[in-house]
């Protein structure tokens, strides 16, 4: 009996956990918790549900999540509640139930991009103002309000176009991929792959480490040893950049502003921006997890009675080029510590 | 009589042994033939031949007047040579009746109320006493053997292969199965029978053909080979060292008692009971299977989990709730099922004979290789264990030679108090009669010794006191003079004689 | 002389793939297997080349493949939370370095807390295995399941990075010793497995459980010890295989550390010809193992094969490899093989 309970406990955890790491690196379980709403009376006059992911699933997420601890709060007049969640049907309960509660705006950022219609569909009638971030969502544009979202190729193309501008006598590119078919892969490959198709940049070799850091390093390593030369590494996030560092640290080649090869990584970890601010690395894309002052912007302008301005905004990514980098960048726009 | 089945000089050789060199086998409908050798005669090899486990090297099977290549267990069945193991091969997970359906028949479904119902016609007309649902782990072993054969028996076959089916049955189970055998015979069915038990074969068999060290000795009618003869063919020489063994008369009483139980219990539902033995002694638990014989030994061992009680070894208060203790105190346990609890398959020889003593010496003072291979080597020899070498694996030795090494194994703990169960099924009559005089050797050595048989003469042979056992209560004890057969049943069906 | 015999057998296989990949390789390019001398940018003499890269790249799962193949003997199962709990090792070590400045000592003392915490979870899935008689796979699937998310819990979601000359010494070169030195840490815990399995019985007893059970209790074995002994010894494995993988980069992923490498090292033991069902193992048939899948993603890497059909090329190997070394195969060989050597007459007694 003991043994039977305790295999359907396990189960149980393991169904809660598999569902919820479906796609992309992420494979921590949802740890589902509702916050309950601020408990200062007075300042309260705007109800907020939100909708988004477990900070534990990435470094990116964790900064999203803070970002809208830090202005969705009782000082700036909201009542939040949230609730986070990797799988889909637990995120559209928690919706269902912030409808129930009355919520004046609820914000979303969804585990899956279907099945929310039935959902949005009761918002409306309700009279609840739904925004979408950071995820866009597969049903009709009438049923939000407005959906702030990044746009990963144009991070991909803001990268390449910082690379083109380098005018390099020639690009002999080793592109180190995320793990194949997530957003942010495809996104960072495509204005890359443009390139290569177009003849501008010569593929040195491209090849996926999963968002590895070793594997990254492996692979710049069997470069290295087949001899064959290149003058950029591309990698798609920071952790891939720094074990392709390290590959060329270990060959003695050298990296950075003004050096032998050219580093660019994504993401804007602090200590990784920090290396752009040292010269080792020259690049470093970020696909932009701040999006909570948009959003409470435009809940202001709806809340005095205007107008927004259009369906889908575009967060503005950021590049930075260890050129012009400062601290004062790193402080502001860094992620982690 | 019409000839179903004919082997010509098969051979077999394993790797660097030969097994089977030039064996000829006939058997005719409507017989029953035993298959009579010592260990490692060849007697499994060949069967395993016949029925396709192995590949023969050499030779010719017809069957039927028709030459045959039999490939597997499954084409000797399809053709209509049904076999039952010496060793139960059945899944213990499964029901009585998915055990005897399994794996037969083409058709993918099955019709499981169709299964059942056969099942338990099947069993009800062999009187099994076994229900079609039950979990075949729940049954007894005699009755696991009875499930095998019933499962054989219902395949339609015109050949019976029958390894050793009786040496987990008790006298009235075997004269069951006799029954179903003879019945079989005048259905015109073919029965090979191989058993070690002597008076079985003088019983039931028709003709007996004899094997020694993988060779052909010869085929003979049952009339014109009288046993003394068959035991010299089987052996190569002439024998009467069975009259040889006897215990010691006169009892060990100026003895001290080495080991006292009080009332030990175990959760394998045995009564508590009442125990003790002395130094030099030979004991034996006596009683039907299942009357809670060898659930007391393994409580003495600490082998189930002990429910109360209190045990004295040499007059001293011990614990002995795990195996451990027991071996600590100086108990050595040779467990009645070779195969699930006696050896370690996959192991060498070696490793199987050093098992016990190294756990006794302890997890940080491993043997040495070398002293691993003069101890395993000393015993090989002195038990002459017939094995190509100290590392093959234990479970490529004949059952005799096996349990020859589970032996060496608790003799290398130079044990005070030996517990045998079953020591000797499944085992030709040398190596009874050698692990019979071990025992006996043992006891003048001063060991005091536990030994259960389901052979009552080898216990009347071998014991100075019997416990007798009904219901797994102890219900008597004989010494001496009260120790006959008469006796022994009569105690066992409760008539105080 | 017979039990070389014996594990030679065993090795065949995995011998037969790892030469297989070197003869494509060489056929492939020559220079493959060239190994230079260099100067790496701190300024010592290093060697470079693809045979350096497989002998450093296959450090971490070598090391828990040697873990896995006791686990596996022992209980008859896998473990499958070895990335997860590498995580959390690796987290502890992270945290604990990011306590203080990273000298010695501290590394030190990061290393055998990360050792503790590593060693306490194996204790856990290995009571569960021994005492609840939960299936391996099952049993870990529970920290599998959770293990990244204690990892995240430890450090918070970002990537922590460590640094310091001590860091790069475990992870990269010593100064002035051209080879990495995890394969340094690799050779130290082969040593310490030998010694372990000379100076105890571990070898037998974990043999003994395997194959039977309830015959090593009878022999009296305390059964559930040694699989619990299994998980923790593995533990141990995932400890240094996790602290080796933060040092090579300074920088612990808790989402990516080790990710898959459950499944690598299950094959490395499998690869090796080791019986995932438990009862005898080849210690140096796994490593064997771990260094094969090693030469095949390097190999892969040289070759340039897309990104999209890495995992497929790997599979098609994979499957190829267990098949020559699954039973059915290797009884036909056997046979064949019997054939050719029939041309002798044998006659022995029988055994």
């Amino acid at each position: 009996m003991k043994r039977i309970l305790c295999l359907v406990m396990v189960l149980l955890l393991c169904a809660l956990t598999l569902a919820g790491c479906g796609g992309g690196a992420g494979n921590t379980p949802g740890g589902a918790d509702t916050a309950p709403p601020a408990a200062t009376e007075e300042a309260i006059n705007i109800k907020v549900g939100i909708v988004n992911n477990p900070p534990s699933e990435s470094g990116y997420r964790e900064a999203n999540v803070k970002d809208f601890e830090s202005v969705f709060t009782a000082a700036n007049g909201y009542a939040v509640q949230t609730f986070y969640s990797l799988k889909n049907d637990e995120q559209l309960n928690a919706a269902k139930q912030f409808i129930t509660d009355g919520v004046d705006y609820l914000l979303i950022s969804a585990a899956a991009t279907d099945g929310w219609d039935s959902v949005l569909q009761a918002a409306k009638e309700t009279g609840i103002k739904v925004f979408l971030f950071d995820r866009m969502l597969n049903t009709s544009e009438d049923l939000y309000e407005a959906a702030v979202v990044s746009d990963m190729a144009k991070e991909g193309e803001t990268a390449v176009k910082w690379l083109k501008d380098q005018n390099l006598p020639e690009y002999n590119v080793i592109h180190i991929q995320g793990a194949m078919g997530s957003d942010a892969q495809i996104g960072r490959t495509a204005a890359l792959d443009a390139e290569f198709a177009a003849g501008t940049m010569k593929k040195v070799t491209q090849q996926t480490a999963t968002w590895d850091e070793a594997a990254a390093k492996q692979i710049v390593e069997s470069v290295v040893n087949s001899g064959e030369t290149f003058n950029v590494i591309y990698a798609e996030n920071d952790g891939m950049a720094k074990g392709a560092v390290a590959a060329l640290d270990e060959a003695g080649i050298t990296h950075g502003v003004g050096k032998d090869v050219i580093i660019m990584g994504f993401d804007c970890n602090k200590w990784a921006l920090r290396e752009l601010l040292a010269k080792n690395w020259n690049y470093d894309g970020q696909c932009s997890p701040f999006q909570a002052q948009v959003i409470s912007d435009m809940i202001g302008t709806l809340e005095s009675g205007g107008t927004l301005p259009g369906k889908k905004i575009i967060s503005e990514e950021k590049g930075f080029d260890a050129a012009t980098i400062t601290q004062a960048d790193i402080d502001t726009y860094g992620l982690g510590e | 009589m019409k000839t179903i089945l004919e082997m010509r000089n098969i051979a077999k050789y394993f790797t660097g042994v030969c097994a089977l060199h030039n064996v000829d086998f006939t058997l005719r409908a409507g017989e029953i033939h035993a298959l009579m050798g010592e260990n490692g005669a060849g007697k499994s090899t060949l069967i395993k031949v016949l029925t396709g486990v192995y590949a023969k090297d050499g030779g010719e099977i017809s069957f039927e007047g028709q030459s045959v290549t039999i490939r597997s267990p499954q084409e000797a069945q399809n053709i209509g040579i049904s076999t039952v193991y010496q060793e139960i091969s059945l899944c213990p997970n499964l029901t009585v009746a998915e055990n005897m359906y399994i794996g037969r028949g083409k058709q993918s479904t099955v019709n499981w109320r169709a299964m059942e119902r056969n099942a338990a016609a099947i069993l009800e007309r062999l009187s099994i006493p076994a229900r079609a649902k039950q979990q075949l782990a729940n049954c007894s072993l005699a009755v696991q053997q009875m499930v095998a054969i019933a499962r054989a028996v219902d395949m339609e076959c015109k050949a019976l292969v029958l390894d050793e089916p009786t040496s987990s049955l008790d006298e009235q189970e075997t004269a069951k199965l006799f029954e179903l055998m003879r019945n079989l015979r005048d259905k015109g069915v073919g029965i090979v029978f191989v058993t070690h038990f002597l008076e079985q074969v003088y019983q039931i068999c028709d003709r007996i053909t004899v094997l020694r060290n993988g060779e052909l000795v010869g085929e003979y009618g049952i009339k014109e080979l009288p046993r003394v003869q068959l035991v010299a063919k089987m052996m190569g020489k002439e024998l009467d060292e069975a009259a040889a063994i006897r215990h010691d008369e006169r009892e060990n009483s100026d003895g001290a008692v080495v080991y006292e139980a009080a009332g030990l219990s175990s959760l394998n539902c045995v009564m508590p009971f009442d125990f003790s033995i002395k130094k030099g002694e030979v004991n034996g638990f006596t009683g039907l299977l299942g009357s809670g014989r060898s659930e007391s030994v393994r409580a003495v061992f600490g082998a189930d989990r002990i429910t109360g009680g209190k045990v004295k070894v040499n007059d001293r208060s011990v614990k002995i709730t795990k195996p451990i203790h027991a071996m600590r105190q100086g108990l050595g346990y040779l467990p009645e099922n070779r195969k699930s609890d006696g050896i370690i398959a996959d192991l060498s020889v070696r490793d199987n004979i050093i098992l016990a003593l190294q756990v006794l010496k302890g997890f940080f003072r491993p043997f040495s290789k070398a002293e691993a291979e003069k101890l395993a080597d000393e015993y090989i020899k002195a038990l002459g264990i017939k094995t190509a070498s100290a590392d093959t694996p234990i479970k490529s030795l004949s059952g005799g030679n096996q349990q020859k090494v589970i032996f060496a194994r608790w003799l290398l703990t130079h044990p005070k108090y030996l517990i045998l169960d079953e020591p000797t099924r499944g085992i030709d009559v040398g190596t009874k009669l050698e692990i019979q005089k071990i025992v006996l050797k043992l006891a003048r050595e001063g060991v005091c010794v536990t030994f259960i048989s389901s052979e009552i003469e080898e216990m009347l042979r071998t014991c100075s006191r019997l416990i007798v056992m009904r219901d797994r209560k102890i219900v008597g004890e004989l010494r001496g003079s009260e120790m006959t057969q008469d006796n022994i049943m009569r105690t066992i069906a409760g008539e105080a004689g | 002389m017979k039990k070389r015999e014996f594990s030679l057998v065993h090795l065949i296989v995995p011998l037969l793939a790892l030469f297989l990949l070197v003869i494509f390789n060489l056929f492939r390019d020559p220079a493959f297997f060239s190994v230079k001398l260099l100067v790496n940018n701190d300024g010592n003499y290093v060697l470079s080349g693809n045979l350096i890269s497989i002998l450093n790249g296959a450090s971490e799962l070598a090391i828990i493949a040697l873990g896995m193949t006791i686990v596996t003997a022992a209980t008859g199962g896998q473990d499958i939370s070895v990335g997860a709990a590498a995580a959390i090792a690796g987290s502890v070590f992270v945290k604990i370095l990011r306590g203080g400045d990273v000298s010695p000592p501290l590394i030190l003392a990061a290393f055998l807390a990360c050792c503790a915490v590593a060693m306490l979870f194996g204790a856990f899935n290995g009571s569960l295995v021994a005492l609840f008689r939960i299936q391996p796979m099952i049993a870990t699937l529970i920290l599998f399941t959770a293990g990244r998310s204690i990892a995240y819990w430890i450090n918070g979601g970002a990537t922590p990075t460590v640094s310091g000359p001590w860091i790069g010494y475990l992870g990269g070169f010593i100064p002035g010793v051209p080879i990495p030195t995890p394969v340094f840490i690799v050779v130290i815990c082969g040593a310490l497995f030998a010694l372990a399995l000379k100076f105890t019985a571990l070898r037998l007893y974990t043999q003994a459980v395997g194959i039977n059970e309830g015959s090593a209790r009878l022999n009296g074995i305390d059964t559930a010890w040694i699989k619990t002994l299994s998980f923790i010894i593995l533990g141990l494995c995932v400890a240094v295989a996790g602290v080796v993988r933060v040092c090579r980069l300074g920088l612990i992923n808790h989402e990516t550390i080790l990710l898959d490498i459950e499944m690598d090292a299950i094959l490395a033991v499998a690869i090796g010809g080791n019986a995932l069902s438990g009862g005898k193992f080849s210690l140096i048939g796994s490593v064997v193992g771990a260094y094969i899948i090693q030469a095949l993603t390097t190999t892969l890497y040289a070759m340039k094969v897309p990104s999209t059909a890495v995992k497929s090329y790997k599979a098609l190997v994979i499957i190829a490899l267990v098949t020559i070394g699954s039973p059915v195969v290797k009884k036909y060989a056997a046979i064949w093989f019997g054939k050719l050597m029939k041309s002798q007459p044998r006659k022995e007694e029988v055994a």
